[in-house]
Order: C-alpha cells, then structure tokens, then sequence
C-alpha cells in the first residue's frame, strides 16, 4: 500500500510543532505508555514483525539488531543515536529534530527498554547547533513531565537521554568512530569484531541507530506492526522519507512508501528539474553510491529496488543533475569531500583518495593523457574493499559510475584539453575555481 | 643518536611533517561559570568516562577565547584528566576548532555537491572578492575570515553559509554578498535569517 498521508512529518510546517504539548495534543507519548506496559521481548518481536530496517545507510533489520544484545551481560546497556547526518545530500534527521524532536525522544525509551538500556546519548553534528538547542530544551521539557528520567510514570522503567555534540567529522558517522568519538578520541573507527552490540560504548553492549530508524519506533508500537508492514512493497516497509536535493524546483524532505519511484520523486514531489532545464543524472542515495542515468528512473527508490538498477538507497538522498553539470567536475567534487573527510586510519583510503583527486584535478586542467582513466581506474578498485572501514567503498562509486556512464566526457578532455560542456552559470569563474581545494 | 649515520636527523629537510604545533596563546583558564558548566556536562557520562566531556570541553574554551591555544589545550588536558598530547590529537582531528585566532565572523561557504550545483562556488567568489581575501584568510580588520565547508545537512536550502560553527544563513547567492556583509557589519548575528525558530 502507499502511504495515504505522512506520518513522519505530518505536523512539521504548523508552527510550533516542536513542543511537547502541541506532541501531546497528537497522540504522543502513547506509543511509550504502551511499550512501558510491555515486556522488553514483546517489543522487540513488535519492531521485527514491523520489517523495520535501518535508515541509516544499510538497510539492516532494526529488531535483528536489537535482538544481538546479550542478555546476560551485567555491564550497563546503551543506545547511541545517530544524529551525524552528513552524507552528503542528507538533510531529513535534521528537520525530524527540529520539528518532531519528542518523537524521537519517545522513540528512545521504546528502544532502550525492548534490549535493557537506561541511557541513550544522541550524537549530534556540531554544525546542528540550533537543532541541538530545541533539542535540550525538549528534553528537559520532558523530565519536567516525568516522561523521562528515573521511574518514568511509576512504569519501574529509567531512561536518561543526553545530547552530545560532535565537532566537524563525517566519519563520526560510520558507528565505531562514533563511538570512538563520544568517548573523547578521534573519531576513527574500530576494527570489528567484536561487534557494538557486544563490546560498544565504554566496553559495554551498544546499539547504534539512525534518527529517523528509531522515529519509526513509536509509529510501529502505535499503530501496530501490521499496518506497518502493509505500507510500501514487501521488505521495504513503512514510511519512507527522501531529501531531494539539486537541480530541482522544491527541493526538499519528502514523505511516502518505498513504492514510489525516482520518476515521481523528481517530477510529482520536487517539482520537476529548476528552471526548465533537461535531466541528466541522479545520484539516488548520497555521495556514496552509483550515479543513474534516465534509463534508470522508473526504479523503485528502495533499498532492493535500486540494488537491482546498479545503485543502492543509501540515506535516501536523492541529488538531481541537470544538462549543465559536467560529470567529471562532478566526481572531483565528491572525491574533494572524501579526501577531506577521510580518517587516515588505513592507507588505501587516505592516500587513495589523494590520488583519485591529483589525477581529476589533471584531467579537469586539461592536461590528462589517454592512460589516466585507466590509472583511475585501477586507483579506485584498489580501494574498493580493501580499507577498514565501508568509507572506502563509499568514495568510489562517484568515480566508476561516471566514467561506465559519461566516459565520453572523460575522453573530450583528455582530447581537447577542456570540457565539452560550456561553463555552467552556476559555477564560478575559472580563476576564483583554481584557487580552492 | 645512533640511527643512521647519513640521515639529516633534525634538520627541516628530514623533517617533513606538514603538522604544526599550536601556539602557545596567552595564558588559559576557565571561569569559573565556565568550570561549573562543563562540571554539569562531565556529570553526563559515568564517573570514570571524563575524557567524554572532551569535545564539550573544547567548544567551552572556544567560546571563552575564540580559538583553541596550546595553554587551553594543557590547561583542558588538566581538568578532564588526561594528557596534553590527547588534547592536541582531537582538537587537530576536528574541522570545528580553530587553533589560531579567527575573525569575527567566520563565514564558511558549504561547496559540496547540492550546494555547488547551485552556485555555492560564486558564492565564495563573490565573498572573497568582496572581502579581498582567498579562502582561509581573515580581512585586516579582523572581522570575517572566509572558509569553505563540506556539506552541512541543509542541501534544500543551498547554498548554505554557516556562520560561527552556530548561526545559518540559507539560500545565498553571490548577489546576496554585499547585504550579507553589511548585515553584519552593522547588526551583527541579528541580520541572519536563521533557521525556522527565528522565524516563530
Ligand atoms: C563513512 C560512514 C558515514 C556514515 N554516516 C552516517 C550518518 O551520518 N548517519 C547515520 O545514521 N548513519 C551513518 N552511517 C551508517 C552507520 O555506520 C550505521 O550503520 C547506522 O547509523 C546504523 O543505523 P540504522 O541501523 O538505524 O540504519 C555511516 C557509515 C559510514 C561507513
Ligand atoms: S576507510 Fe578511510 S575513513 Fe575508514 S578507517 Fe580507513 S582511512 Fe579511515
Ligand atoms: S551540499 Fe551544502 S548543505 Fe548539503
């Protein structure tokens, strides 16, 4: 079924959306009342029969997960949220804090009573200053309520949230450097196993999970595991929402099922291409999978759909290319990101990544040879699969899909010595490009 | 030393790390309402976790000079209970501080994809220029330093300036420079539009 209406977000343009009585008022809280009245297990096999997975990235089944904690374990249990968002292109964690903030704090409880953890630190980006600020101010919103803290609503039940602030790192984000990070180091990640579940935070069992993953907790224990799982095509369920980003006319956060395909989220919800101008690309789910070419729009955006079309769903950050974006303009700009971002943890990515972009740079100059696109070639799958971390394999999709796909433009370069595109108006002038990165 | 007897140990040509150590700064330490406040933020995290409250730490150092100096650093290392080393290991790893002094206003362009593609490149370019800076340098007067930025999570309303590491200005284009200057000029963060909440 698709989704009749959203649910996520269906109250985030009313103003004052954000506060706990304006929450109330909704129906919220209920899903927790539930849940406090349930046995820890109850929940758990709520949130499998639901065909929850993760919507941070992986798509992994969110009641699996849970499920990997030990029970025996008498050291403290705990939940980190994922509030890094910084995929490129992803921006829909940011409006569920800014506007929906106790549906996540209600989404936090729930979780951490099915697998028995008393506190759940959410970790922020630090550019999310403001977010943080409506977060805090909720929570304690909230333990003023009793609806946090200890005893919550004479349920036996304790849970302390905090909000702790990263400080500019998008490898914060893959879950072990997160938890490197909330203990005070770098965040660099750990070699696995043992598995968070098992050995995370301060040694201890540790379940990570996105903003939005646990936000559909509440829904789920609401509403019932069935009409969850009946939203969307089959394990691809519940609401679903997109970041719709480029050259559209709205871009935006968009809320529907996994049914819908890339076609409608461009042209029926973003309002077609900005300005008139023609498609010519889409990167389906953030910097760090497979561009797509118009051959592929009629995909279902979902996690199996768009695996099947060469791609994957990733953050659900769809970013929308049109006829004046030059392609390999395009994967350098990636690949500055990546290079920027990378840890330097392990060789392949940190000095890789480099390389990838020295030989862009090159060619974009003009002054590429014909054998550069192998080398980049074999730079790239020399990094695919061998690093630490799923970084790695994230930075070169923007390089191989652009060259399987417009391997044309790499090649009028490398002839001409320049693009074979005029100069986008969106760009700056040549001289001002040359002097960053 | 008894290391390689033609290697020239000590020298800069054999030393060719790119790291720079902080400056020392002026001497560093926390008020007193700043040491109380990061005591309630150490209070979040179990008694023997303390080097959690780094981070926290630093923005609190940050907010109370400016930038984060090597005295700041030892003095920080002090009060969470680990080494000066460790310090310097996070704040190097971390694009949100800044080790040397900065203007007052830190305009950072983001450049990633969606909001290049929707003019966060002329947008730079037009701060530059209006400014006379390159990107990473501070105007004389000491009132803007000029950075780009990667992606701030905000790609529906490119290009986004981030202002400070805490105030937003959204949908910019290059036309839009000069009055974002002179905003700032005269009314300080007051002349940003802010996120959603200024506008309740
Ligand atoms: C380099 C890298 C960056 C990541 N960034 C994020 C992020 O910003 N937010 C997020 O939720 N997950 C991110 N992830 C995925 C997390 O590692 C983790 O899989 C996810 O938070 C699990 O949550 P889920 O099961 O609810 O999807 C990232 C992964 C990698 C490898
Ligand atoms: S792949 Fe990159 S980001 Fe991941 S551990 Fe290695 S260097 Fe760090
Ligand atoms: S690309 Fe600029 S905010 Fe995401």
């Amino acid at each position: 079924m698709r989704l009749p209406e959203p649910v996520l977000t269906s109250h985030v343009k009313e103003p004052y959306a954000y506060t706990l009585d304006n929450y109330l008022k909704r129906g919220g809280y209920a899903a927790m009342r539930k849940a406090l009245a349930l046995a820890p297990e109850a929940i758990v096999e709520q949130v499998k029969q639901s065909g929850l997975r993760g919507r941070g990235g992986a798509g992994f089944p969110t009641g699996m997960k849970w499920s990997f904690v030990p029970k025996d374990n008498p050291k403290p249990k705990y939940l980190c949220v994922n509030a890094d968002e910084s995929e490129p292109g992803t921006f829909k964690d940011h409006l569920l804090m800014e506007r929906n903030p106790h549906l996540l704090l209600e989404g936090c409880v729930i979780a951490c009573r099915a697998f028995g953890a008393k506190a759940a630190y959410i970790y922020i980006r630090g550019e999310f200053y403001h977010v943080q600020r409506v977060l805090e101010e909720q929570l304690e919103e909230a333990y003023a309520r009793g609806l946090l803290g200890r005893d919550i609503l004479g349920s036996g039940q304790d849970c302390d949230i905090y909000v702790h602030r990263g400080a500019g790192a998008y490898e914060a984000g893959e879950e072990s450097a997160l938890l490197e990070s909330l203990e005070g180091k770098r965040a660099q990640p750990r070699l696995r196993p043992p598995f968070p579940a098992v050995v995370g935070l301060y040694g201890c069992p540790t379940i990570i999970n996105n903003v939005e993953s646990i936000c559909n907790v509440p829904l789920i224990l609401d509403r019932g595991p069935e009409w969850y799982a009946s939203i969307g095509p089959e394990k691809n369920q519940g609401p679903k929402l997109y970041c719709i980003s480029g050259h559209v006319a709205r871009p935006g956060v968009y809320e529907t099922s996994m049914d819908v395909t890339l076609r409608e989220l461009i042209y029926d919800f973003a309002g077609g291409m900005k300005d008139g101008r023609q498609f010519k690309a889409i990167i389906p789910g953030g910097s760090s999978v497979n561009v797509l070419t118009e051959a592929s729009l009629d995909a279902q955006a979902s996690f199996d759909g768009l695996v099947k079309v060469g791609s994957m769903l990733g953050s659900a950050a769809i970013m929308v290319m049109d006829e004046t974006t030059d392609m390999v303009w395009l994967a350098d700009n990636l690949i500055s990101f990546y290079r920027h971002e990378s840890c330097g943890k392990c060789t392949p990515c940190r000095e890789g990544s480099d390389w990838l972009h020295k030989l862009l740079q090159k060619i974009l100059r003009g002054e590429g040879a014909a054998r550069d696109l192998e080398l980049l070639l074999s730079v790239a799958n020399n990094i695919g699969g061998k690093t630490l971390c799923p970084f790695g394999d994230a930075m070169i999709p923007s390089v191989l899909s652009t060259l399987q796909h417009f391997r044309d433009e790499y090649e009028h370069y490398i002839r001409e010595g320049r693009s074979k595109l005029p100069r986008a108006p969106w760009l700056p002038s040549a001289a001002a490009a040359a002097h960053s990165h | 030393m008894s290391f390689h007897p033609k290697m020239p140990y000590g020298t800069p040509q054999w030393h060719k790390s790119g790291r720079k150590l902080a400056e020392e700064g002026p001497p560093f330490a926390f008020t007193a309402e700043n040491r109380e406040k990061l005591a309630r933020i150490i209070a979040r995290y179990p008694p023997d976790r303390r080097r959690s409250a780094l981070l926290p730490a630093l923005y609190i150092v940050q907010e109370q000079q400016g930038y984060v100096s090597g005295h700041a650093m030892a003095h920080v290392a002090e009060v969470i209970g680990c080494t000066r080393a460790e310090v310097e290991d996070v704040v190097s790893y971390y694009v949100m501080f800044f080790t040397q002094p900065v203007g007052t206003y830190v305009l950072q362009v983001c450049h990633t994809l969606s909001c290049a593609l929707n003019g966060a490149g002329r947008v730079s370019e037009a701060l530059c220029q209006h400014l006379g800076v390159k990107p990473g340098e501070t105007t004389a007067d000491g009132m803007f330093t000029v950075m780009e930025m990667e992606c701030l999570g905000a790609c529906d309303r490119a290009p986004v300036v981030m202002i400070n590491n805490e105030h937003w200005h959204e949908c910019q284009s290059a036309e839009d420079v000069p009055a974002l200057v002179a905003g700032l000029r005269e009314k300080g963060l007051a002349s940003l539009s802010g996120c959603v909440h200024k506008k309740e």
